[in-house]
């Protein structure tokens, strides 16, 4: 039961990452790899500000902020120096791994006896992993809350339009760069605010630990949209946290059979291959609903 | 004496300047378009039909010469900025619409042509009955499609959304680019029949490509035949009412 309750905590707070997936991949249409830079970014920014005795929510919403910038470099990149946004993201990405070893210092930071968000009284209260729950349930409604609000704004609508067709958009005169670069500061700000509540949840942070981020937040979003099908986009978005969930369901199930957590990215990025690979197979074999049966008795 | 809605002055555009290839498009085009003109344009392919397009809608700028609008020197305007006054029709009926996003989301979209958009709800529902109405004008079953996705259109019902969403915020130009030429005889009949009725209706000034000589010389009150370029041919009123397509493909020659 605590492993289960462990699995739901992290599938909440990873789940983060694949909200701001979902901005950059699937509405921008762009696969941003500056996300396994900005994890371990905004981890390396709150951790090293509550080493230095800053408040846990402000060192986050610093997080936020380092993550804002490096989404703003790739978006720049990309749409002023019209380099392909796969390559600027894996720029950026590679220059912050450089920037967080500078900001930590070294190559990991414990937060060991230290004032984290998870520090707080009633959090301290609850039942083992609950904290993570809570935290993470908590922020991902307030996170999924303001992006249905902004996507049914004039402006949503029109970042919406820039992702779906960019020559359409132009023509009507949305400023389409400005939409890529804003998606992108929105999203790797979310990123940075992830990877600020993951290193307190873990109570490190390391310059690794954003290698495979951008798989995992891939696989939540595939495996919410494989697991419940057509939806709306505010649906789509519940079904990116429950796509997360499921996916660090399916990870512990994995783990029982005997893998070790050093398997975890061949793991991921098995999972992630065989989610993207059902329409394929689904379109030869016609297995979806079978296969859909299994993904849904693990849980 | 009616003051022109568009003037192009000298305007000439050269690609791959400095290099072996280079090729000037665009020869000194001067072109006065006066408010309610409905011009047709014929050419070869690469006569210069789609660039003089680019260079009127700001996809491209001239290297050369002046492009005004009302009076005003627009040459240097980005093409967002343009869309204010100008709206365009493409060819591929999957560039005028946003595949994902609904016929009722498209046509809002475009309600706010060449506006800011700001951080306000889009309210979509108060808008319905309107977008009901006027996409059945077009008499194509697109009223019964507002909440689908635009990708799960025929090419013809996509082609109809795209040139209602050109016009729905009356633009001061129009550009068609052969905007009939993807879709069948039948379903290009139809739009272009519609298409010029909602000119007239609105008194739009608009300029169309075509490559169907019969569509060039029926619609409009001018034709430019374009070649190497250049303007060829400018012709109007008895002129083009006289043409039969024979006559018109001589100034091909």
């Amino acid at each position: 039961m605590t492993l289960i309750t462990s699995a739901i905590g992290q599938g909440l707070l990873w789940a983060l990452l694949g909200l701001s997936l979902y901005l950059s991949f699937r509405i921008l249409n762009i696969t941003d790899m500056t996300v396994e830079g900005t994890f371990p970014l905004g981890a390396a920014t709150a951790v090293t500000m509550i080493v230095h005795g800053v408040n846990p929510l402000l060192a986050s919403l610093a997080a936020t902020g380092t993550g804002m910038i490096a989404g703003l470099i790739t978006g720049l990149l990309t749409t002023k120096g019209k380099i392909p946004s796969l390559l600027a993201g894996i720029l950026t990405m590679t220059a912050a791994y450089s920037v967080n070893l500078r900001i930590m210092g070294k190559s990991n930071t414990s937060l060991l006896g230290q004032t984290t968000l998870f520090s707080n009284h009633f959090l301290k209260s609850l039942p083992e992993y609950f904290d993570s729950v809570v935290l993470g349930f908590s922020v991902i409604c307030i996170i999924t809350v303001l992006i249905i609000f902004f996507l049914n704004t004039d402006y949503g609508q029109a970042f919406i339009a820039t992702g779906d067709n960019l020559t359409m958009a132009r023509s009507m005169g949305i400023r389409t760069d400005r939409m890529t670069i804003v998606g992108l500061m929105i999203s790797n700000g979310m990123v940075g605010l992830g990877g600020a509540l993951i290193a307190q949840s873990n109570g490190y942070a390391d310059v690794n630990m954003g290698i495979g981020t951008i798989v995992i937040a891939l696989a939540s979003i595939i495996i919410g949209e494989v697991a419940f099908g057509e939806l709306t986009l505010s649906q789509r978005l519940v079904a990116v946290t429950l796509g997360s969930i499921i996916y660090r369901l399916i990870l512990l199930a994995v783990l029982q059979l005997g893998f070790s957590a050093n398997d975890l990215n061949l793991l991921s990025s098995i999972v992630l291959a065989l989610c993207m690979m059902i329409p394929q197979v689904d379109r030869i074999l016609n297995i979806k609903k079978p296969i859909l049966k299994g993904v849904t008795s693990h849980d | 004496m009616t003051k022109p809605i568009l003037e192009l002055q000298g305007v000439t555009t050269v690609v791959n300047r400095g290099t072996a290839s280079q090729t000037t498009i665009l020869k000194e085009i001067n072109l006065t378009i006066n408010p309610g003109d409905f011009i047709t344009i014929v050419g070869t392919n690469g006569a210069g039909k789609s660039t003089l397009f680019n260079v009127i809608g700001g996809n491209l700028t001239a290297d050369r010469g002046k492009l005004l609008h009302n009076g005003t020197d627009i040459t240097h305007l980005s093409q967002e900025a343009r869309t204010k006054f100008l709206a365009r029709v493409f060819q591929d009926p999957k560039l005028g619409t946003a595949p994902r996003m609904t016929v009722a989301e498209n046509l809002l979209l475009a309600e706010k042509r060449g506006q800011p958009r700001h951080l306000v709800f889009r309210r979509l529902k108060t808008r319905l009955k309107g977008f009901e109405t006027l996409v059945a004008t077009m008499n194509n079953g697109l009223e019964t499609r507002l909440m689908t996705a635009t990708g799960a259109l025929s090419g013809g019902q996509r082609q109809a959304l795209s040139f209602l969403m050109a016009t729905l915020k009356r633009p001061d130009i129009l550009l068609l680019d052969e905007h009939t030429a993807a879709l069948d005889p039948h379903t290009s009949a139809t739009l272009m029949a519609a298409t010029n009725q909602r000119i007239k209706e609105d008194g739009l000034t608009a300029l169309m490509i075509t490559h169907h000589m019969e569509d060039a010389i029926h619609y409009g009150n001018r034709l430019l035949v374009l070649k190497d370029g250049q303007i060829k041919a400018d012709l109007a009123g008895k002129e083009k009412a006289s043409l039969t397509p024979e006559r018109l493909a001589a100034y091909f020659e």
